[in-house]
């Protein structure tokens, strides 16, 4: 091993270690892409491919992200993103867990889908997806629809679980699972032009508090389905609080939603006090 | 009484963004809600004066009520 971090070092530039070298150790040294990215974190190499991350997220934080799983629950409009995000963000082990196969109706928005992969499992497209943007990253995919009974287990050793569910009943049986295991867990629904963002922490309870008026069935998603671009904004909304939970640093979106409204551009933010109710900052 | 609506993204499609409405004594939510053609399965959330409402909860003068719809996909 000491013999390969020699070769990483040996052909990094400025602290940089170019993909076609971490290759090459991968087929000198006969390791995994996972291995030699790991192997060259922690000998404070930062892979290039992750150049752009720098100044924002340190080699260590780098390492920090690469030895971190996160569970993505729904691989559909806002999964596929979130799985992209991660993937390219550097972080190592991802849970893709979703009952689906692709159907036309989801090309509109669904990154995963293409006329190629109608009739694939969701969950297999990510697999393939990730091992063509970031080889190093794992994906274990879970062709299952996420429940009370597998729910544990399917998130045993993730450090966040992000929500991207189309069911507002699985959505809250996540949330319960979370606050049970002491998983954060990052909120997000769309429908429309619009959606919301929350983060809740084990002990929270804001997804319960949003859906408090919820009795049966979905939202205005029913009527209005999802376009090409929610899905984008509220996942990558999702992701970032994702990465400032893994890192611990900067405000997370903690006892409030962001609410989003794309057809008239408004942003709302609702607080979930914790003594007591929510208030409305600023629905001007 | 005078009591101020507020609607919130699909609920604005063919009422108001704002309106101030003047309404009997004792009206609650509920009923200002089905007077505007809005079920109770639609409300996602219920803010009564920047708190959390309900939907059998009495309104008073100058009350501000905001009505959000329930979202839900992915």
């Amino acid at each position: 091993m000491e013999e390969a971090v020699t070769f990483l070092k040996d052909w990094s530039r400025d602290g940089l270690l170019p993909w076609s070298a971490q290759c090459a150790a991968v087929k000198r040294f006969g390791l995994t892409q996972a291995a030699a990215e790991a192997l060259a974190l922690e000998n404070g190499l930062f892979p290039a491919r992750y150049q752009r991350n720098r100044n924002m997220i340190s080699t260590q934080e780098q390492l920090k992200l690469f030895r971190s799983k996160v569970a993505v629950i729904g691989c559909g409009g806002l999964g596929g993103y979130v799985i992209e995000e991660l993937a390219r963000l550097g972080v190592g082990h991802i849970v893709a867990i979703d009952p689906d196969i692709f159907e036309e109706h989801n090309l509109n928005r669904q990154i995963l889908s293409t006329p190629a992969t109608l009739g694939k499992a969701k969950v297999e497209a990510a697999l393939d997806r990730v091992a063509e943007i970031n080889p190093a990253v794992t994906v274990t995919p879970v062709k299952d629809a996420f429940c009370l009974v597998n729910g544990y287990e399917l998130l045993a050793g993730v450090q966040v679980a992000v929500d991207a569910l189309d069911s507002i009943s699985y959505r809250l049986e996540l949330a319960e699972i979370c606050g049970t295991a002491g998983i954060p867990m990052v909120h997000g629904a769309i429908g429309g032009w619009y959606g919301h963002v929350a983060t809740q922490m084990p002990g929270d309870t804001t997804v319960q508090n949003i859906y408090r008026h919820w009795v049966a069935g979905k939202g205005i998603e029913q009527q209005l389905g999802n376009p090409a671009f929610t899905p984008a904004v509220i996942a990558s909304l999702e992701v970032a609080e994702a990465c400032k939970i893994l890192l611990g640093k900067g405000e997370l979106l903690r006892d409030r939603k962001l609410s989003i409204d794309l057809l008239e551009m408004e942003v709302h933010e609702i607080s979930y006090k914790k003594a007591g109710g929510i208030e409305l900052v600023d629905a001007a | 009484m005078q009591v101020t609506i507020k609607l919130f993204a699909t609920f604005r499609n063919g009422r108001f963004k704002i309106e101030q409405r003047e309404l009997p004594e004792e009206t609650d939510v509920r009923t200002v809600v089905l007077s505007l053609g809005l079920t109770e399965a639609e409300i996602g959330i219920i803010m009564l004066n920047g708190r959390h409402g309900e939907l059998d909860q009495k309104l008073k003068e100058n009350d501000i009520l905001s009505l959000f719809p329930l979202v839900g996909g992915g």
